[in-house]
């Protein structure tokens, strides 16, 4: 019965709804989008391994150049940890710093991102190996002049040429290759085909002119033994540090996990920020869902009268009109959840294709359910009003009405 | 048995404070199986008083009777129910739902008397049949003729099996041949023991009823059983 109201101005009804398209499909993309980022986010975080602490400088909420510049972490605190007395259920320590630079081959010049590593971080980074071999103890220990290079960067200084046993230059100095990196693409934090990685005291002498370390990776025995290893570093910091009171830490330690924290509350922020967008959508659409309720109500007065005179009770009219409502705009529910799940999949394919970062398409179930569930409470909440004022119409003068 | 009943009843118009006696003391009662015909100038309030006994509108004061039982004190819901079960509607603009079939319109009683299908349908098509209109049960109403609109709406009025047929202005809209078949099957309903009233303001339409109602600024003006043949027809000749 309701559908026949609806069908008789197809291009009125769907002009009305089209506010709750809008905001569905809205709702729609942040809850896809949303997840997509968020399971994007946490795959490259899983991608370290759950066991395993970072060690930065700087107090913790020191976020950017603070903690890089901060040159609170030392050698000595690196050689604390690798003590088994300190830290027993830490199976491998790695310092690393990192920076800009340019690596130079004849007239070739390729700006880059340094990464001055330890052993360990070809186990920490996942890194494979296409050609060569990786730093070992003693390039750390010897400070030597010996570098690996991201398959990019290899690419574009070498071509198809083997680089292997060639000497790149940086700074003036000559670094002999001794790696090519499988490709491995853009991950969060670096892209591994367009990095150079020496060993972490080479870079710090010869190339970035500091003696401080930036991050220590500290890779624990298993998962569960690292909320305990934890607190066995920072013990063993502070005692590096000669520091009683854990308030004037000038270090802090995160897991993957708090970091996991900390990108869901930002993709939380963004998710509310969006939603809120999409709710004042929805409402604006309800109030033109209203209106045009309203207007509806006004034009089949007679309608409402004869149903009337031939024996509807209020409750059969207002159910009537709120279904249509509902109708309404669960329809503009169902065309926003298909079209915002459309515009999220060519999301995710355009991130893909231009951002080279495989990004996840996340079923919006979730989105859909909400999407439904939104629109259809936003008919009722809009409907209820034109639906009581439809209701309690006197069937006289319904019927009287031109 | 008196059927509808009416002691002192009064419908007064209230706007801005300006008072306009639609109905004044009306005293009257219709008994089952009467044709009554209310007849006046318009604006004489004939069709209020079909509306109040139809229980499309409330009286402003007065008591109102039907089947014995008084209705002053009977809810929108209550109302909604007498209709639907004693009384069956005729308009003069039909009032067709134009995008429903002419089954879907004859329906639309039994939906809200809660007759569930398929009796409802089967009714409904017995309905259908017998307004002659069984070979286009599944047009659009906005489709058929005049006359043949007035039919649907007749099986609708029929579909609950009413004890009595308003028929406000029913050929008001219709040529007089559509006119008289629309007559003739009020007339049909009557002789069958069907109670109708009937609101006109032709005469020849009026003289097809068993009893006249004058009615003129809202009070009755005469009230009369009409002698010797019903049928009459618009250029006087009886059938």
């Amino acid at each position: 019965m309701a559908i026949i109201g609806l069908t008789t101005h197809k291009i009125r009804t769907f002009l009305t709804i089209l506010g709750i398209v809008i905001g569905i499909t809205a709702i729609t993309i942040v809850t896809s989008l949303g997840s997509s980022a968020e399971g994007f986010i946490l795959g490259e975080l899983e991608n370290f391994g759950s066991n395993v602490a970072f060690v930065i400088p700087g107090r913790e909420g020191n976020f950017g150049e603070e903690s890089i510049l901060t040159d609170s972490l030392r050698e000595k605190d690196v050689e604390a940890l690798n003590n088994k007395n300190n830290v027993p259920d830490a199976e491998m320590i790695v310092p690393f710093v990192f920076g800009p630079t340019v690596v130079a081959y004849e007239s070739e010049k390729y700006h880059t991102s340094l990464l001055g590593a330890s052993p360990g971080n070809k186990e920490v980074d996942k890194l494979e190996l296409a050609d060569g071999e990786f730093i070992n103890d003693e390039d750390v220990d010897q400070k030597a002049s010996v570098i690996i290079l991201g398959s990019g960067v290899k690419e574009d200084l070498f071509g198809a040429s083997d680089a292997i046993g060639e000497k790149v230059k940086i700074k003036e100095r000559l670094y002999r290759v001794i790696g090519i990196l499988e490709p491995k693409g853009q991950s969060l934090f670096v892209d591994y085909d367009k990095v150079a990685i020496v060993p972490y005291t080479t870079a710090q002498q010869y190339i970035l002119g500091y003696d401080y370390i930036q991050r220590i990776v500290v890779m624990a025995i298993s998962t569960e033994a690292v909320p305990g290893m934890v607190k066995d570093i920072e013990k063993t910091i502070r005692d590096s540090h000669n520091i009683e009171n854990p308030d004037d830490d000038d270090f802090h330690v995160q897991t993957p996990e708090d970091a996991a924290k900390t990108f869901s509350t930002i993709t939380d922020v963004l998710t509310i920020l969006l939603g809120s967008i999409a709710a004042i959508s929805l409402v604006v659409g309800g109030v033109g869902i209203m209106n045009i309720m309203l207007v509806s109500v006004t034009e089949r007065t007679r309608e409402i009268g004869l149903r009337k005179a031939l024996g509807a009770k209020n409750g059969d009219i207002l159910a009537q009109f709120l279904i249509e409502a509902i109708i309404l705009t669960g329809a503009g529910g169902i065309m926003g959840i298909i079209s915002g799940s459309l515009l999220s999949y060519i999301g995710t394919i355009i991130i893909y294709q231009f951002g080279g970062i495989d990004f996840p398409f996340s079923s919006p179930l979730s989105g859909a359910l909400l999407g439904i569930g939104v629109s259809t409470a936003i008919g009722f909440v809009f409907g209820i009003y034109p639906a009581h004022q439809a209701s309690k119409k006197s069937p006289m003068e319904s019927l009287r009405y031109e | 048995m008196a059927l509808i009943e009416v002691k002192n009843l009064s419908k007064i118009y209230r706007d801005n404070e300006i008072e306009t006696i639609a109905l004044g003391n009306i005293n009257l009662t219709v008994h089952e199986g009467e044709f009554v015909a209310i007849v006046g100038p318009s604006g004489s309030g004939k069709s209020t008083l079909l509306q109040v006994l139809g229980c499309l509108d409330r009286p402003t004061s007065g008591e109102y009777l039907i089947d014995g039982k008084a209705l002053n004190s009977y809810s929108d819901d209550e109302l909604a129910l007498i209709r639907n079960k004693k009384m069956g509607f005729v308009f003069q603009a039909f009032n067709l739902l134009p995008r429903l079939s002419v089954l879907e319109n004859v329906k639309l009683p039994l939906i809200y008397g809660g007759i569930g299908e398929p009796r409802r349908t089967e009714i409904a098509k017995k309905m259908v049949d017998l307004v002659g209109l069984n070979e286009r049960s599944d047009y659009k109403t906005a489709k058929l003729s005049g006359g043949q609109k007035q039919r649907v709406a007749i099986a609708r009025a029929l579909v609950n099996d009413p004890k009595v047929i308003f028929a406000d202005e029913p050929t008001g809209n219709l040529d007089s041949k559509s006119g008289e078949v629309i007559l003739d099957f009020l007339q049909k309903l009557n002789d069958e023991g069907r109670t109708v009233i009937i609101v006109t303001h032709e005469s020849y339409v009026a003289q097809s009823a068993k009893r006249i109602i004058k009615v003129s600024d809202g009070r009755i003006e005469s009230d009369e059983a009409v002698k010797g043949q019903r049928i009459i027809r618009r250029d006087g000749l009886v059938k």
